[in-house]
Order: structure tokens, then sequence, then C-alpha cells
């Protein structure tokens, strides 16, 4: 793989200490100790009665807290390194607390080792540890316990409905301004004073509270309620995913001063202590001054598992603009007859420099640095690919609304129902697939076949010297349309292919992410490290990195050459779902069941941004060509488009029946293409829809979109397809869009 | 929000856990088992969830017993073995038990270890593109009208779904070259299939494009296709499907042409009236004919039987080698033929039955509603709009009004007496099959004694009663011919009918004859006015003959008419065309010699 320019992965034990909670929990401690606490064991007593306490003292909770998981884990390096930073006295290590709680946790720390442990534990233990396995269960118990010793405290089972039904009542009457802000609250409300009846053993109350209220809650919660009705027994509450993301995250709403006001007299005057303590405890109202938001407003933003984002989780600055590309020794655009004999052999080098093609010569005021994160250096073959593309480029296809893409579909033809993925090349050479029987199938749709290298012996024999050595060290023999890799033991979720086209990346159902080489289609390296699924996986645009999430929980940023992953973001409070490189490779987005989507900086691995509004699991997300939009798609069938730079959400594009598999921006980004499980495809109007946007310094302030309901406007076409689910999208050098799925009888 | 009600899970019942319990020799307290079951719902209900998620990531919408097996193996539960099979397996149920289950069928493994038939493997993988859009056409106009069947299709047939498109949706007519390709029963089933679905997008008007896909169906139908010759291609299920689409079309979309009917009746009748078609091509007449109900048939195929009859028969008995492929599809047609007759045996005896016990005096095509359509339509008026695609290839399967063939003058022929014909050409093979036949045996005392008994006893005899595979040896036929002009239906009888439809009118119809005594009976036998004429009385006798040249059978009809009466029917024969059937290669003229006719006044 290539050479890094250093730095990077000496920087890695620092990074690692520093990854998300490290760094996004100090600027917000309010919301994040609830969930450091009782994501580790030791604190079970500070969970119980800390939380209305300041910033300073829980801080130092949370930071005892780790302490003593650590030295219960034997990591006493850690833990004192951890002590010497955080300056705390030395005593803090005594093991006073060694009682409280066991320890689940053994196996997770040695995934990672070192000093990472700490922080990956932490990480990890919840997602795995907690849910999927019974046999598990025993370990994972006390730290369950901790999550839900909360709900210990309990007041009068049979008035429940009694106060939810008092509040409610107080909402229906309050100012119309003011209910729909307020509105919020009935979720986050009625779900915990469920779970907190199912956790006292009050299981008819339980039930009867929830027939009676669940009707009431917005529609769009309604994968959650189904998973709420069925359990109904504190013996289920253990092990399940759901509920524990609602005990250790919570719940975000924002609300006007105003309306806060109104609600926390209301609830004082009435002594509704019950209800007061459920919004303490487990809700965090983000308060901000000025008008209260209309029900379209707040809808927009709502759906997510933890509700909304808090303002401040999207206030860092987010370089999102483009890097400068290398200067390349070009062809001159003005000798074009030159250039088109240079193509047969481009292998020569222009000794002429060229303006022309450093037209990015400025730097965006929004770019990160050049070196903000060390990228490989460009190799000669490197430099040809881009000079090619450049090429091509000058060919390419202006769109527009009038001048829509034409579409050429590749079909997997008897793939049974097993493809799972799909990936082009960026020159549109290759289309791998991943199926379900663990498969990778590589094809060349170019006339170009596909071939190994030479083996050893033989490749000793060849003449390095000679001028065409890359062509000679090709095995003729073994020249075929489509090669298959053999290796995984699962379905292959996600593949990728390197921008050089000399590796493909794939993640599977069997927890690894493997490297392939496409010059002697065996595996390199098999990356073990999420231990569950891994759904996506893919190569930055630079190559070298490469990002994967899976149902762990977290996206891991990997190099090639490293076994262990550089950075583990973590934060989302369900399966990673997708997972995208920015085309400046200094961002990650992921996508989650959650129904948030998350931007992590690779250089930190703090998340920069917090994006909620999808009603379903992102699973499509896809930056625009200059960096400033991301689009994303989920199982809800809309479009949601998003403004990077303020963290806003900027449109929303409804059409689709079902879940969005693939997304794509042309390649001038003037349309956005996205195909679905109901087998179209649909070309929407990115122009338009980002020409429109009027983002004044108020909207970007407080958050507050007003969304303009013009899908239809912005739908330029729509493409049906035989049977044929569309599973990937990829726009041509030259803007064709080639578009890929398997024929499902 | 309402609906939330309903939409409980699936549950585990605690008799269920008991039941469980019990197999496996515990005995479970009822509290425990509530609580297992309680339990075991919910556990059910998570592994359900886990499994939807790799689902979900396998981008499929069918979750399968692999998706729930990995939720159940990350669960570290063990996976259930054995339904691995990708497709849908089918739940049967117990009626009584309300027990539902998944058949489990005893395999035997000795068959198929020691089977010759071993299946292929499964084709390789592979990728196809094609462009599927084209700098983004198609876009302007609603998508949802027209299938977009494009991406699987390989290249050629590509251009061929787009000339059908273009065909059935009239863009261009001259690109509706169906026929150069149409000779791959593959390509004709998916165009049926693609017809179909036209015909079932409730969204999409076809408005008169109907005309334009019922002959589209019809060539699939009729064609003698290339793909025929080949007895293994099998042309015969095209041909049942495409007959059950036309049946389909018409009765949803018949109302939006007008006499599309006619039309259909015509070519039909055109086709089985033609000795030069293969027998294929009869075949397709026939059960596109049954297809479109039991008053087509009657109207159509049963006056024709007799004189297709004695064509089939030829084939039938036609021993040598080199006619084996031409007698099997004989015997499809027979089998086809019979069907269909005793169809519409059932059919009218039903609705005679339903007629006189509702005392009805309106004609019998009233008994269904959907028939008084038909009837109702002027029987003999060309259809009122020409065809537009007349010109086309395929739409010449469709006959434009009165341009081919005549419209017969037609009259409903009454009951026994139309089983009395058919039993003369079935035998036994009717009788049997037909299953209320016995009944039949109080309608035949009801048709006149005088004449009908003296002709039933040679009947007897002559229709072979042996066997019902075995075709009869020799067919007599006693026919009456109605009188055109006295039929109710005023329509003058087309010019051409003495040319082409003579063959036919010679083989007339027992009708006449029974007319006096089963009008009482059946108030539908008011439908045929008195006779005016003389009964002509055609005597149609199928024997092997050994003559000079001929192998086989060579068949020769008497036809008793009266030459006072039948001035416009000369007395000539289809059996001058005969062995043509088939064999489409030999003379005709030479078979000529083998008519005879016989006046005989009655």
């Amino acid at each position: 793989m290539a050479a890094v320019q250093g730095g990077m992965v000496d920087a890695k034990d620092e990074a690692d200490i520093k990854t998300e909670p490290a760094s996004d929990g100090f600027g917000n401690n309010h919301a994040n100790d609830s969930r450091l606490l009782s994501e580790s064991p030791g604190s079970s007593a500070a969970a119980g009665n800390s939380k209305p306490a300041a910033g300073a003292p829980e801080d130092q909770q949370t930071l005892l807290a780790v302490l003593q998981f650590l030295r219960k884990n034997k990591l006493s390096e850690s833990a004192e390194i951890l002590r010497r930073e955080a300056g705390l006295p030395e005593e803090v290590l005594d093991p006073k607390g060694a009682d409280s709680a066991g320890s689940g946790l053994g196996g997770s720390a040695d995934v990672d080792g070192g000093d990472a442990s700490a922080l990956l534990s932490r990480v990890t233990v919840p997602a795995p540890g907690g849910a999927k396995a019974p046999t598990k269960a025993g370990e994972d118990q006390p730290d369950v316990n901790v999550v839900l010793s909360a709900y210990s405290q309990q007041g009068d089972p049979a008035l429940y409905q009694v106060y939810y039904n008092g509040l409610k009542k107080f909402i229906e009457s309050v100012l119309d301004c003011h209910r729909a802000e307020l509105s919020q609250v009935f979720y986050p409300l009625f779900v915990h004073m469920y779970l907190e009846l199912v956790y006292n053993n009050h299981e008819s109350e339980a039930k009867a509270f929830f027939e009676r209220f669940s009707g009431d809650q917005e529609c769009y919660y309604e994968d959650d309620l189904r998973i709420l009705s069925g359990l109904t027994k504190k013996e289920h509450m253990r092990g399940n995913e759901t509920l524990l993301d609602f005990r250790t995250s919570k719940f975000v709403l924002r609300i006007s001063r105003d309306s806060y006001q109104l609600l926390k007299r209301h609830l004082q005057e009435r002594q509704n202590n019950q209800i007061w303590n459920i919004i303490q405890e487990h809700l965090y109202i983000d308060i901000f001054d000025g008008m209260p938001r209309s029900k379209s407003q707040i809808d927009a933003m709502s759906g997510s598992l933890a509700g909304e984002a808090k303002r401040e989780a999207n206030k860092a600055k987010v370089y999102y603009g483009l890097l400068k590309e290398p200067e390349i020794e070009l062809p001159l655009d003005d000798e074009d007859e030159e250039a088109e004999n240079e193509e047969g052999k481009p292998k020569k080098k222009k000794p002429k420099k060229d303006s022309a093609g450093s037209k990015s010569k400025k730097q965006d005021p929004n770019a990160p640095s050049q070196t903000r994160i060390p990228l490989p250096e460009l190799k000669d073959s490197d430099k040809l690919d881009k000079i090619m593309y450049m090429k091509e480029s000058t060919k390419r296809i202006r769109l527009g609304p009038d001048n829509l893409p034409s579409i050429c579909f590749y079909t997997f033809l008897n793939a049974y129902q097993g493809l799972t993925a799909v990936d082009v090349t960026d020159d549109s050479s290759l289309i791998a697939g991943g199926f379900a029987d663990s498969t990778v199938r590589v094809w060349s749709v170019t006339p170009k076949k596909l071939r190994k290298v030479k083996t050893a012996a033989d490749l000793n024999l060849i003449d390095k010297e000679s001028d065409d050595v890359l062509e000679r060290i090709m095995d003729d023999k073994t020249a075929s349309e489509s090669k298959c890799l053999y290796g995984h033991t699962g379905p292959v979720y996600g593949i990728s292919f390197s921008p050089d086209r000399n590796y493909l990346l794939s993640s599977s159902e069997d927890g690894s992410v493997r490297l392939w080489s496409l010059l002697t289609f065996t595996c390199l390296v098999g990356y073990k490290g999420h231990n569950y699924p891994v759904w996506d996986t893919q190569f930055s645009p630079y190559g070298y990195y490469f990002v994967s999430g899976g149902h762990d929980r977290v996206a891991r940023l990997w190099a090639t050459d490293h076994h262990q992953p550089l950075r583990i973001f973590a934060g989302h409070l369900a399966d990673v779902t997708c997972s995208r490189f920015h085309p400046n490779a200094n961002y990650v987005a992921t996508g989650s069941s959650d129904r948030a989507i998350r931007l992590w900086d690779v250089l930190t691995g703090n998340c920069v941004r917090i994006l909620t509004g999808h009603k379903g699991p992102v699973h499509a997300l896809a930056f625009s060509p200059n960096g400033k939009f991301l689009a994303s798609g989920a199982t809800d069938g809309r479009v949601l488009l998003w403004d990077i730079g303020h963290g806003l959400m900027v449109g929303e594009l409804k059409g689709h029946t079902d879940t969005i598999y693939s997304l794509r921006f042309s390649r001038d980004g003037e349309i956005l293409a996205s195909g679905s499980m109901d087998n179209t495809v649909r070309l929407w109007d990115a122009t338009k829809a980002f020409d429109d946007l009027e983002t004044d310094d108020f909207t970007a302030a407080t958050g507050h979109i007003h969304l303009q309901d013009n899908s239809q406007e912005l739908l330029l076409g729509t493409y049906m397809t035989k049977s044929t689910p569309v599973i990937h999208l990829h726009f041509t050098r030259r803007n064709l869009l080639l578009a890929a799925g398997a024929y499902n009888p | 929000m309402a609906d939330r009600e309903e939409r409980r899970f699936a549950e585990v019942s605690r008799d269920s856990v008991k039941l469980m319990a019990e197999s496996t020799g515990v005995d479970l307290p009822d509290d425990v088992a509530a609580l297992l079951a309680e339990d075991v719902c919910y556990r059910l209900r998570e592994a359900a969830q886990t499994g939807s998620q790799f689902m979900r990531h396998a981008k499929r919408r069918k979750l399968t017993v692999e998706d729930l097996n990995r939720a159940l193996r990350w669960s570290r539960v063990e996976a259930v073995c054995g339904y691995g099979a990708q497709d849908t397996l089918p739940f049967r149920s117990v009626k009584e038990g309300e027990l539902f289950f998944v058949e489990d069928r005893e395999i035997n493994l000795i068959e198929l270890a020691l089977a010759t038939n071993i299946p292929k493997g499964c084709a390789e993988t592979m990728v196809r593109v094609n462009v599927a859009y084209l700098d983004g056409k198609g876009s302007v106009e609603p998508q949802g009208t027209v299938p977009s069947a494009v991406q699987t299709l390989s290249d050629d047939l590509h251009k061929y779904y787009q000339q059908i498109t273009r065909a059935i949706l009239g863009e261009d007519p001259h690109l509706m070259k169906v026929k150069s390709v149409s000779h791959d029963l593959e390509q004709l089933n998916r165009l049926l299939h693609m017809v179909k679905s036209l015909v079932q997008n409730p969204y999409l008007y076809l408005g008169s494009y109907v005309r334009s896909l019922v002959s589209s169906v019809m060539y699939c139908i009729l064609e003698p296709l290339a793909a025929s010759i080949n007895p293994l291609n099998d042309h015969w299920t095209l041909r049942d499907y495409a007959a059950l689409l036309l049946s389909h079309i018409f009765w949803t979309h018949g109302d939006l042409v007008s006499g599309l009917y006619h039309q259909i009746l015509l070519s039909l009748q055109k086709v089985l009236s033609d000795p030069v078609r293969p027998l294929c091509s009869h075949y397709g007449a026939v059960v596109g004919l049954h297809a479109l109900g039991w008053k087509a048939v009657e109207r159509v195929l049963f006056p024709h039987l007799p004189a297709y009859w004695a064509n089939l028969q030829a084939v039938l008995d036609d021993y040598s080698v080199s006619n084996a492929q031409v007698k099997a599809d004989g015997h499809k047609v027979y089998g086809a033929i019979l069907v269909a007759v005793e169809r519409l045996l059932k059919m009218k005896a039903l609705s005679l039955s339903q007629s006189a016990d509702g005392g009805s005096t309106a004609p019998s095509g009233s008994v269904a509603g959907s028939m008084g359509y038909r009837v109702s339509s002027p029987g003999l008026s060309p259809p009122s709009e020409p065809l537009s695609e007349a010109v086309l290839g395929i739409a010449s399967h469709l006959q434009a009004g009165g341009a081919g063939c005549p419209w017969e003058e037609w009259s409903p022929v009454p009951l026994p007496a139309m089983y009395s014909e058919l039993y003369s050409f079935f035998g036994d093979s009717l009788a049997v099959r037909f299953s209320t036949g016995p009944g039949f045996g109080s309608y035949r005392p009801c048709t006149p004694a005088c004449f009908r008994e003296p002709r039933k006893e040679p009947l007897g005899p002559l229709a072979n009663p042996d066997t019902a595979r075995k075709m009869p040896q020799l067919t007599a036929n006693l026919n009456i011919s109605p009188r055109e002009d006295g039929s109710p239906r005023t329509d003058p009888p087309p010019p051409s009918l003495a040319a082409t439809g003579a063959g036919r009118s010679s083989s007339s119809r027992p009708g006449q004859r029974s007319t006096g005594l089963s009008r009482d009976v059946f108030p539908k036998a008011r439908f045929i006015s008195p006779q005016s004429g003389p009964p002509a009385f055609s005597f149609v006798i199928g024997g092997r003959q050994m003559g000079r040249r001929c192998q086989g059978r060579r068949p020769f009809q008497t036809t008793f008419a009266s030459t006072s009466s039948l001035p416009t029917n000369p007395p000539r024969a289809y059996a001058h065309k005969l062995p043509v059937i088939g064999r489409v290669g030999k003379p005709v003229r030479r078979w000529t010699c083998s008519h005879y006719s016989l006046y005989l006044p009655l």
C-alpha cells in the first residue's frame, strides 16, 4: 500500500484516548455522563443520586467510575495514566467500590488491547454485550441492573395513568403555539413510564397503560412501540437493546423557553413528582430562546431513537471544502490533438507544466489543510489515472433537468436472491458483487479480461527492465471475465474498490473485513475487530484508509496496513448500517438504525454532526461532489438533504415507496439519483434543491428549518426496472448512470 | 393507530407449550406453561426482529429461514436445520384441528440416488448490461403505464420488446414485426405474459388497443408456429394459455371494442373450417372457442363438427408411421373438442333447466348475464369500425367483418339433438365423461320417435361403443339442415356463403327434426322458426375403404338433401380437402374422385 507521510500512526495512542466520549463528553457533560455512568459498572451508587449535581463533581465521578473499572480489569497502568491526566489524587484508585458490580467485560478488553482498551471497552460493551447473547446474560446482568436501577424508585402504579392523562390534558389545553412543542414530551415520557411499570413488576398496569396511550404517539415511533408492547416482564428488559438505548441515552428535546416554563410551572404546581422526575432524569431538554417551533418543524427533525440532536452537538466547525488537487502535469487542453496521440502511450510524461489543471489552486476557506490527515503519496499510476480522469471529464455531459442521464442497468442474473452488495470502480471498468453465499465476484465490464499475476517462479523469468513489464507480469492463461473470491463465512454485506483498482474490500456477517488483491485475486488481510456482522465498508477517496460499521454500533477507521482500527467512532445507539467518506477524506458519515446520521472527524475521532429526521434506519448516504451537502436515504423511502456546514436539513425528497439502498450525485452534482427496493431509480434536481436554499443566520443559529414540500418539482424522472431492486448506483466519469441489482423473479 | 389493536403478535399458547413438553415427557403445571409460553413469544419476537435486520441488509423483502437462523446463531441459540430452501414452504392446514404445518414429504432416497435425470447445476451468476433509458427518455410520459420490463431482457429481446411495446401502444405500426421473431415459444410466452400484465393493469386504459392485443393473442392461438414442427416444443401450453388470456381480455375489455366477439368468432371459425391449416391451428381454434364460453362452442364449433370430424377421423385412422406426429396432434385436437362439447352440453343442460325453472321465455342467451351482450349484439352485422391494423400481419388473425369468411346463419340446436349428434361422434367417450349423461335418457324420448327411433337403430351399431379411447371406425351423421330463410335473424346470408360455406351448410343440423316437440319442452326452441322447406338429410359415412393408392382411410361422404330445397347448397363437400390436414404438401385435386354424393328426396 502507499506510504503514509507519517503522523497519523504515531498519533494513534493519543487519538484513541480521545475517541468520541472524551471530547464530545466534556463539552456537554450533562448529556453524556448518564451514559458514562450507566455503562461503567462501578458507578451504581453515582447513578442513583447524582442527577441534578453540577458539572464539575459529575466529571469527577465519571472519571472515578472509569478508574474503578480500569482497576477492576487489572489495567492499572491505564488507570494510572488517566488519573494523572485528570489530576486526581492517588487515593481515588483505592478499590473502594470493588464489590459493587461484577464485570462481564473481560472479553472485550483484550480485543483492542493497550491503552485504548479502557475507552474501547466502554464503547463496545453496552453494544454487543447487552442484547445479543442470552448465554452472556448472566455476565451482563450487573451492568444492566445498574442501567435499570433508576427505575426502582416508583410511585403508585395505579396513578401512572392519571399522571399521564393529567399532563395530556394540560398540554391539550395550552396555547396552540406551545402545544406542538410540549407534545414532544409524550413519547419519551410514555416509554419511561411504561418501562418503570414493567420494571417494578406491575404487568397488568403496564399493559393497561400501553393500551390506553400508545395510540397517541406519533406514527413514526411505531417500530419502537411494537418492540415495547412485546415487553411485559422485567426479565425481558434485560438484554433488550431498545430499552438499554432508552435508559442509557437521554432523550433530547428542543423546546423554547416559554413552553418549557409552562410545563415546569404546571408540573410543580401539581406536585407531579413522578413525571418531573422522569423529565429530570431521562430527558435532556434543550431550551432555546425565541419562537416556539411549529408542528411541521418538529416533525421534520424528530424520529430518531434518542430524540433530536442537541444544538451544541452540531456547533463544531466542519471543513467541508475539497482538498486541493495535486498538480499533475497534464496534457494541455489547447493541444487536443497531441493529447489524443498521447492516449495510446500515456506513460510518457509531459515535460510541460500546465496551468489549466490547477484551477483549484486557491485554497478553499472551508477546506481542511492539505495535511490535516496524512494521505498517501500519489504513485505514477495514480497520476496516470488522474490524467485519464481529467480527459474523461472534458467529455462529460452536463446534466440538468433538460438533459437527463442515460441509464445502463447491470442486472445480476441467477443470483438466487443472494446479491447483497455491489460496487463499481470509479472508472467503471470493474463491477463487483457480494453475495449471501459468502462469495465476492468481480466482473470486468470492458472487453479487457481479468488476469492474475504470474506465479513467483514465472515472474523471475521476466525482464524487469522492459517497458511493458506491467503487461508481462500478467498471466494470460488466467484471463476470464469474472473471478470469484472465497474467504468469508457469511453473507457479504459491503464491498468497496480501492481508488487505484488494485484492491477490494468486503465486509461480512462473519464480523471481518477482508482486503483482496485484484492482481492476484487472493485475500491479503482479514481485519477483525467488529466481532459482529459488519454491514458496510468503504475505501477513502484517497485510498489507504477505510471505514467500516456494523452491528456493534460503532464505526471503525482502519488503514490497510494496520490490523487494528485507527479510530473507533462510537455514539450511535443502534447498528451502524452504512458509512461513507467525505470527498476530502477528513470526515466520515455514518447512518444507523437509530435513525440518526453522524459525521465524525477522522483526525480527532469526534462526532461533529448529529443529523436527525429520518423515521427509519438509514441505509444510504452520499456526499455531494463539492463536499457541502449530504444526502441520506432510509427505509421510510425518503431522501433527506443536509447542509454539512450548518448541520441543517435542507430538503426532503419524497417519492420512493420502499427502502432506499443507493444514492449518488452526478459528477458535477447537478443530479441526485436514488435507487430503491421499490424497483425504481429516481432522479432529482439537486441544483435546484440546493440553490433555493436561504440559510440565513437565524436559521443557522437556531436550527429551525422550514422545509418546502417541493419533492414533485425536484423529481426529474422515475425509471422502473422489472422486478429488480436497485441496490447500487454509479455515475461514470462522463455522467452515464449505471444502476445495478439482481433480478428477483 | 386504530389498527394497532388488531395487530397483535402471534402467540404460542399455553396448550402448545404443554403439548410440546408432554412430547418430551415433561409434565408442566399450568402456571409454568403460561409463563413459558409468554417467554417463548417474547423470544420469538426478538429473534424475528433481529432476523429482519439480516433481511434488510441482504436487501430482500422476504424473511428467510436463513435470516432467522442467523439471528439465533448470534444469540447463541441452536439454529433450526432443514428448512433452508429459498422457496416459500407451503403451509397446509388441517381443517378440523385448525392446525397448520409445513408439509414434510418423505423422500425416497433410493429413487433419488438412482435417478437418471440428474438436475443440471445452477446457472452461473452473471452480470448483463443493457441501456435501460437513453437520455432519460420516457421521463416525460407517465412511466407507470409502460411496463418497463426491459432490464432483464437480452439485446435482441429488448428490441423485440420495444417493437411489441410500440406495436401494442400503436406508436408506429410498421414496427409490428412480431412474425419475424416469434417462432420462439419462449418469446411468445413472454409476449403473452406481457399482454396479461397489460390487461390486468387497472390503471391502463387500453381503449382501442384491445384489438391489437387480441390479434397478438390470436396469433399465439392460431398460428402454425415453426416451433410446432418439433414435437418437443410445448406449443400446446402456449395455445392454452393464449386462449385463456383471450377470454380474459374479452370479458374484461370486450366492451371497449364493438363487434370484437364476432371478429374473434369469425377468425376462429375460418381457421376451423380451413382444412389446409395444420392441426395445431385447429387445436388453437378449439381451445379458443372453448375459452370463450359454451355459447361460442355451440355457435361455431358445433355446426362445424360434422365436417371437421371426418377430417379428423381420417387423420386418426391413419396408422402409418409417417403420420404418427400428425396423428398425435389429431388426438390432441380430439381431446380438446371433447372437452369443449362436454362443457357445451353441460352448460346447455344447466341453462335449459334454469330457464325452464324460471319460466323464462327469453332466448337461451339470457341465462348468464354476460351472455346477454353477445346475443343482443347484432349477430351478423360486420364490426362497426373496420380494423385499422388490418393490413398488418397480426391483425390478419382477426377477421375483418365479412371479408374472408361469411358469418354463417345460426340458430340454436336443442339439447337432445345436440347430444345425440355429439354422441354419434364421440360415442361412449362422451357419455362416460359427461357426468350428467344418464340424465339425458329422459330427454331422449322427447325427440320425435317417429323420426328418431328408426335412425337410432342403425346408429347404435354404427357408433363405435366399445372403448372410449378408440375412435369410432365408422360414423353416421344424421342431419337436417334448418332453413336459413326461416331463421328469426333477418340478415341475409353473405353472398360468399355458397362458395365457402357450402361444405359447412351441407352438413346440416338435426335441429329441425326435433323442433316440433322440443319446443314445448324447452322455451328456447321457440327460437327456431317453423321450417319452410323440406329437411335435408345428410348422411356421412366414414369408413375404411381400401382403394387404389390410398394408404389408410379414404372416407367418402354421402349427402342426402332435397335438391329442390337446397338451391344454394350445392352438394360440395369438404372431402376433397380432407387428407390435406397436416400434410399440406399433397396435391388437392387428386382426392376429388373420392367424393360421391347422392340426393335423396325425403
